[in-house]
């Protein structure tokens, strides 16, 4: 885990990125129908506004802390840590606060801007459900009212968060375009939004979008980072030699990497490797994907050669998006950030592994990170720490893992057979 | 040299009438009826015609568009091959094609690839809905270079600063959005739209032609008196995604052209 030099010659840049046209590098900009443009612009001068305002970030914070269970805690993960043989493994506990995903430290800033805009309606898109989970349960608290755009295909793998947002009073509305997953549902959000604009403020989940969100959305998620730093600090009495965190367009990771931009620590973002890069069914857009236009913004992203956005796939609804937040694509043109994938094979596996081992049920997104450990965790020493966002919890995913395991254990090969029998094996093993 | 657009609209404003944009999507409802849909348009005097690129993600698009958008697809429609057919054609067509566009089929051809196509396929026009005047720099240079007009859209939300912007970059017409919606929304032709539309003509000396929405005679009737121009896309769409086959689907969207066009005179 060598440290050059050259890696940190565009701190400056990195940090204070976006430029004011919302530009990351090359990335970003804002590339939607005029009739959001002065929105935009609006969104813009508030946030710039209230940012700095003691008032807003008090009661963001008061927010975060008593109503969200901030700080999360850093917990060091012993019995995994030793199982790989390396490194020391700290987990960032995401899964940890109220909603159960880092989806909530933005929902609840976005929310508090809704309100200094005098917008009386919140939409959102959601894929997972973890971000409509987070703001439902945001605009429930304000009293405002709330429609969450979801795929159909999303609405059935994640029903018990489909539940949940009824529950709290939002309008789950099923989208039944294209791949029917999140992509879809952020298409329907911005229609929805270009039609009610005057009255609505939509609640963009990730770092992705027409500029101000991605820079909105990264700077309310700087909180995992900030905190995980300090606690780094505290508990391991250093900086982590590697961070480490899932990528689908980009929030936790965004959120964890940040204040360790100018640090010597090496910066991995893992991606959706679906059924293997070479099959083209997966969501890695920084691993095998180009520069593109989608939703508003210039960024890496997954198309045919005729600039089609094609579907992505991934088990994980989370990261289950053909595009990348523009920030990431400039941290991995400068070669600040390395960005891999695993399938959803090692992801199951990693879920598995953690909730076997270490008894925390790992949303499927955030086991990504997890199954990338195995990868290198085991080459390092037992000074070298690696710092981990687990950025929700799995309680949503355990039908689908369950599911996915009988269909991999009937399916009658002797691979999927031995790969079964590991899992298996796995979870027989700790809970004896 | 006069925009061939502009001229169209000069042409209509002298025969003391608003000026027939209608809007059909390249590729549908298959590659030969698009064909004869763009003829029968043009021998119905069509002023102008807008031919849509079909894309996965038509954010401004209503449910209408984003379907024929989706067959077109399904029928391996695009950016290039709709452009092949253009070059094609497009001598036997008097009215001028404007090509509407999403902004990243033309990004994956490349801007100068795209602009030189363009002008070999005799395409007037671009109107390329998610590329606001901010992020228009390069292509506005490409177009002119190659004498293509790009209009620009305003929207009920744009604000005054915005406005005198696009009005000044907008060549051929400048495109109205009738409302806050997308395409296809119900439109009511208020008094606040022809208002509208009224102030936005004292701005510009461009043609001003009003779009979204617009799907009827009546309406066409109400806004002739004050708009340059009106624009029929997801009207005319659903007429052959209603059709029982490619013969009626031309003659329903010619019967409904000339309802139109008889609605467009200016009392």
């Amino acid at each position: 885990m060598t440290k050059s030099g050259t890696l940190y010659k565009e701190q400056k840049q990195q940090v204070s990125a976006p430029d004011q046209n919302g530009y990351f590098g090359r990335f970003g900009g804002r590339f939607v129908p005029e009739t959001l443009m002065p929105a935009l612009e609006k969104l813009s001068e508030t946030y710039n506004r209230v940012k700095n305002d003691p008032p807003f970030a008090t009661e963001l914070k008061d927010l975060l802390k008593d109503y969200a269970g901030r700080e999360t805690p850093l917990y060091y993960a012993r019995r995994l840590s030793e199982k790989l043989g390396g490194a020391r493994i700290f987990l960032k506990r995401e899964d940890l606060t109220h909603t159960g995903a880092h989806k909530i430290n933005n929902a609840l800033g976005q929310v508090l801007l809704a309100a200094r805009m005098g917008k009386t309606r919140i939409i959102a898109e959601t894929g997972a459900g973890q971000h409509g989970v987070a703001t439902a349960t945001a605009a429930a608290l304000m009293g405002l009212e709330c429609v969450v755009y979801m795929g159909s295909l999303d609405i059935v793998r994640q029903a018990l968060n489909v539940t949940r947002m009824k529950m709290l009073g939002a309008q789950v509305v099923p989208v039944n375009d294209g791949s029917c997953s999140l992509k879809d549902a952020v298409n329907a959000a911005i229609r929805d939004w270009v039609t009610n604009v005057a009255n609505t403020h939509y609640i963009i989940g990730s770092v992705i979008g027409p500029h101000p969100y991605p820079m909105i959305v990264r700077d309310f998620q700087c909180v995992i980072g900030k905190e995980a730093r300090k606690q780094m600090l505290e508990q391991a009495k250093k900086l982590p030699d590697v961070a480490i965190a899932c990528v689908g367009a980009g929030s936790n990771a965004i959120g964890l990497f940040h204040a360790f931009l100018g640090d010597p620590v090496r910066l991995i973002g893992v991606e959706a490797a679906g059924y293997g890069l070479d099959t083209g069914r997966h969501a890695a857009s920084l691993c095998a994907g180009s520069p593109g236009v989608l939703h508003g913004a210039l960024l890496y992203l997954l198309q045919d050669e005729n600039g089609q956005i094609t579907e992505a796939h991934s088990i994980a609804a989370g990261l289950d998006y053909p595009g990348v937040g523009p920030e990431h694509g400039m941290l991995k043109d400068i070669e600040r950030v390395t960005y891999v994938a695993v399938t959803d094979q090692e992801a199951v596996q990693g879920f598995m592994e953690l909730a076997g081992i270490e008894g925390i049920i790992p949303a499927l997104e955030s086991a990504h990170a997890i199954a990338y450990l195995k990868k290198f965790a085991g080459t390092m020493s037992k000074d070298d720490t690696i710092l981990v966002c687990l950025s929700g919890r799995g309680d949503k995913d355990v039908a689908q893992v369950a599911e996915y395991l009988d269909s991999k254990s009937v399916s009658g090969s002797d691979e999927n057979d031995s790969k079964s029998a590991n899992y298996s094996s796995t979870s027989a093993e700790n809970q004896k | 040299m006069t925009s061939k657009i502009t001229s169209q609209f000069e042409k209509a404003a002298m025969q003391n009438r608003a000026a027939y944009v209608p809007f059909i999507m390249g590729g549908f409802p298959n590659d030969d009826t698009f064909i004869r849909l763009l003829k029968a348009l043009d021998d119905c005097s069509a002023d102008v015609i807008e031919v849509g690129v079909p894309f996965s993600d038509p954010l401004a698009d209503g449910p209408t568009i984003q379907k024929a958008g989706k067959i077109a697809l399904d029928n391996g429609s695009s950016l290039r091959k709709i452009l092949g057919t253009l070059g094609e054609v497009s001598v036997d067509i008097h009215a001028p094609i404007v090509l509407m566009t999403y902004w990243n089929p033309i990004l994956r051809m490349g801007v100068d690839e795209f602009g030189d196509k363009a002008k070999a396929a005799n395409i007037s026009g671009v109107i390329i809905p998610d590329l606001p005047p901010e992020e228009a720099g390069y292509w506005i240079k490409v177009a002119r270079a190659h004498e293509i007009d790009t209009i620009f859209m305003v929207a009920p939300t744009t604000t005054p600063k915005r406005l005198e912007t696009i009005v000044n970059l907008s060549k051929g017409f400048v495109y109205l959005v009738s409302m806050t919606g997308v395409t296809g929304s119900a439109l009511v032709v208020s008094d606040a739209l022809l208002k509208t539309v009224a102030n936005l003509k004292r701005l510009t000396s461009v043609p001003v032609a009003v779009g979204f929405g617009v799907s009827n005679p009546e309406q066409v009737a109400a806004l002739s008196n004050v708009a340059d121009g009106v624009i029929v896309g997801s009207a005319l769409i659903k007429k052959c995604l209603e059709a029982d086959d490619d013969v009626s689907a031309i003659d329903a969207v010619s019967s409904l052209s000339r309802g139109i066009i008889g609605a467009l005179g200016r009392n």
